[in-house]
């Protein structure tokens, strides 16, 4: 497959992943800001803050109020990472490599766009409740991920699509995760209180997670939540189970069995294998939200480290040598 | 609900496809008429809508891009089909395999012994001086000595009914992927019709096309590229298409590399050999080596691979030298020269200035003729004779006499009629014809065309960017 191709795959569908958890993330927080209590109804700024466009925010908006907020995330064309932008940059990846997915795939992936190309233009987030639009976002995505697993053969593309949804989607998680520490609670002793555990089971409702935990763990616990969305292993969201899959797909692609044969596959082992072994105690120890920071970048560097291995113009010498 | 009627329906002054002077129905739209009359004016709209829905939806969308975001069009597809007996268009598939022969062995000539211009049939200066006349083609023999493998034809009918030749486009002709797309909407549209109206298939386009393309090189599997300018280009559709369609790689000058004179693509598993490129990047951005030295859409080394033998270009480089407008006027006789025959499908009629009898003949009718530049295009350069004043006839003559080689002449021509949808009426929109001709071991041709609608009143502009549309085309057995 020509690497510009496997790069754009890959772009194609974490853009898409993208876009969809910026719709769960505003579903659940719609949901969330109608069941507080008046004081803390108006959290919208957390979710700017864990999708690390904070600063440009606050260089476009003087405030964070419910509006502006989903606007920016949802349909500014000045954020390139909003779902406008994402599902744009999706179908122009898509459109690059148009004969190596299918006409279903794109017919979809065109369904999406023109979806949000309308509610920008019918100005979806001055509405009342903007979460019909947001539930079709992201009914949209998953529709498209049933008929790329359906009809795309398990070749490279399928592969690097893969990869890229899934890094994308453990990003995300961790992302969701560190909202919690962004939210204020009014004083600390309302820990444990009911309105921490609204916050809490809104977590693992925006990664679609709460009927699984519910029945894993049952009681709403913080450090059992954390541990879910982190460290479990057979539920697809979260953050090592998406590494794991990762992992296999990029053994498929260069075929190797075990062990690394490039650059990529040390990062993502490493990182990978750091989570199979840790304790979700040690991670409360060393504090979550830096736990998570660090998680990122080094998810950062399993990107770059695919890129530079794959899709890079000097990548051919390197494979060679 | 309203009744599809043809009682207003003008047929006076043009040829028109579906009625005659009498406005009787012509035999093969007769079905096609009965069929129309059923269905009423508010469901052949709702078709129409979800015509267009429909071209929205696969993407088939052409951009006209200012920055990232972009302007999306589609082609609009008008949903009343061209209808083309089957007579009609096994005369004209004569006429056109006839024309690509005879200009393949003109551009093989040309850049090889060069008879034609010894023997004087057409003016030596007038051929070398083109700006699509390649000095670097000098001397090459392209495999099976074929030059032009795809050609997209524009043909007219006249007020007589005739079919005539307007320009053959031996570049990078775009748009069969509009004649392939209308043809799988068109029998969502009407699938009854086509159970009924024994309309030729269209959809072996592809496969003659890999075949064709194949045919080109003694590697087997054949490696094939299709080359694209990239996404932004207008017609970045059809490549992604074709190559989609064929099974091949689509490609960009970027992931191309030549290495010893031998082309390779640059692969997430390494570099790996092309044997076969369908180009759709013009020749003077192939190779900045070569061409343009300021172009970033081909692939430094690429030209000296193709010299070489190691990797087949499709069309060859320097076919454009045979679409030049004054070359044009000299077909009829380039026909002659090299198959010995008469052709079979005229030229629109064409006065060459440097002809004596042909220049007075022109200066005494400037009023009546459509008088053009041969090195311009795009309606620049031009002198419509009709809607002139008497001062720029004037100008023109003096310019003519001065540099009488800068010029043709041709008449003005009325293109034909076919009844088009216009909001709940059927009214009569100016259409011409692009059939595409496959030419590898032998020649093939699609029974099937691109059929352009001037869509808006009384225009006589079919091209996109001027109101155009397009329509089905159906040939009948």
């Amino acid at each position: 497959m020509l690497s510009r191709v496997a790069d754009a795959i890959y772009w194609m569908s974490r853009y898409i992943e993208r876009a969809e958890n910026y719709a769960r993330f505003m579903d659940v927080n719609f949901n969330l800001s109608l069941e507080l209590p008046p004081y803390a109804s108006q959290q919208w700024m957390p979710l700017v803050v864990v999708t690390g466009d904070l600063s440009f925010y606050q260089e476009l908006y003087k405030k964070a109020d419910k509006d502006t907020v989903i606007y920016f995330l949802g349909f500014d064309p000045q954020n390139q990472n909003s779902i406008y932008s994402s599902i744009l940059k999706a179908r122009e990846n898509a459109r690059a490599v148009r004969p190596e997915i299918t006409r279903e795939v794109w017919e979809q992936i065109n369904h999406i766009y023109y979806l949000v190309k309308e509610g920008r233009e019918k100005k979806q987030w001055q509405k009342r409740d903007p979460r019909k639009f947001f539930m079709e976002v992201k009914k949209g995505c998953q529709l498209l991920y049933g008929i790329f697993n359906s009809t795309i053969s398990r070749n490279e593309g399928l592969h690097f699509g893969k990869i890229g949804q899934l890094i994308e989607r453990a990003d995300k998680t961790s992302r969701v995760l560190d909202v919690k520490y962004h939210i204020l609670l009014p004083t600390p002793d309302v820990v444990g209180s009911p309105f921490d555990l609204i916050q809490w089971a809104a977590l693992l409702k925006s990664v679609s997670a709460y009927d699984m935990y519910r029945k894993e763990y049952g009681k709403l616990i913080p450090a059992n939540i954390s541990e879910f969305l982190i460290l479990d292993k057979s539920f697809p969201r979260s953050m090592l189970s998406c590494l794991l899959e990762a992992e296999q797909s990029l053994h498929t692609i260069t075929g190797s069995n075990g062990g690394y044969s490039n650059a990529a596959e040390k990062k993502l082992g490493i990182l990978t294998s750091q989570l199979e072994y840790a304790d979700i105690k040690d991670i409360f120890n060393a504090g979550l939200h830096e736990y998570l920071d660090d998680f990122q970048a080094k998810l950062n560097g399993v990107s770059s480290a695919i890129y530079e291995t794959f899709f890079s113009l000097n990548a051919l010498d390197r494979w060679r040598n | 609900m309203s009744k599809i009627n043809f009682d207003d329906y003008e047929t006076i002054g043009f040829y028109d496809e579906m009625f005659d002077a009498e406005k009787n129905v012509r035999p093969h739209y007769a079905l096609f008429k009965k069929r129309l009359h059923q269905m009423g004016a508010r469901k052949l709209n709702f078709l129409q809508h979800s015509t267009d829905r429909a071209q929205l939806s696969l993407g088939m969308t052409f951009n006209v891009y200012n920055d990232n975001q972009g302007i999306e069009r589609i082609l609009p597809l008008d949903i009343i089909p061209r209808i083309i007996s089957g007579s009609d268009w096994d005369a004209l598939e004569k006429g056109l395999k006839q024309r690509i022969e005879a200009l393949n062995l003109f551009i093989g000539d040309i850049y090889n012994e060069q008879k034609v211009l010894k023997d004087n049939i057409i003016p030596k200066e007038l051929v070398l001086s083109s700006s699509t006349y390649l000095k670097q083609c000098e001397g090459l023999k392209p495999p099976q000595n074929v030059w032009c493998h795809i050609t997209g034809t524009d043909i007219i009918r006249g007020e007589d009914g005739a079919f005539y030749v307007l320009e053959d486009n031996l570049r990078c002709p775009s748009g069969v992927s509009y004649m392939l797309e209308n043809r799988e909407i068109l029998k969502r549209t009407f699938p009854e019709l086509f159970e009924k109206l024994n309309v030729r298939p269209v959809y072996n386009y592809s496969h003659n096309l890999r075949d064709m393309i194949e045919s080109l090189t003694n590697v087997s599997p054949a490696s094939i590229a299709v080359l694209t300018p990239g996404i932004y280009n207008s017609a970045y559709f059809e490549h992604a298409y074709l190559a989609q369609q064929m099974g091949s790689e689509l490609v960009e000058g970027r992931d191309l590399v030549v290495k010893d004179d031998y082309v390779f693509m640059k692969t997430t598993k390494g570099l790996l050999k092309v044997d076969v490129i369908y180009r759709r990047v013009d020749d003077d951005f192939l190779d900045p080596l070569v061409f343009r030295s300021d172009s970033m859409l081909g692939t430094p080394g690429l030209f000296e691979a193709y010299r070489k033998g190691n990797v087949v270009l499709v069309n060859a480089p320097g076919t454009g030298v045979a679409d030049d407008k004054a070359v044009y006027a000299y077909i009829p006789r380039i026909i002659k020269y090299y198959l010995g025959e008469e052709p079979l499908l005229p030229n629109v009629q064409t006065y060459i200035c440097t002809e004596k009898d042909d220049l007075s003949y022109v200066l005494e009718n400037i009023d009546k003729l459509v008088i053009k530049q041969t090195d311009a295009s795009g309606g620049y350069g031009m002198l419509i004779g009709p809607r002139s004043t008497k001062a720029e006839q004037e100008a023109f003559a003096d310019k003519i006499k001065s540099s009488p080689r800068k010029y043709i002449a041709q008449p003005m021509i009325n293109l034909s009629r076919v009844p088009t949808l216009v909001n709940e009426t059927i009214e009569g929109r100016h259409v011409d014809l692009r059939p595409y001709v496959l030419y590898g071991k032998d020649i093939k041709i699609i029974p099937g065309a691109l059929t352009r609608v001037a869509l808006k009143k009384g225009s006589l502009v079919v091209n996109s960017s001027q109101g155009g549309g397009s329509k089905d085309t159906w040939v009948l057995d």
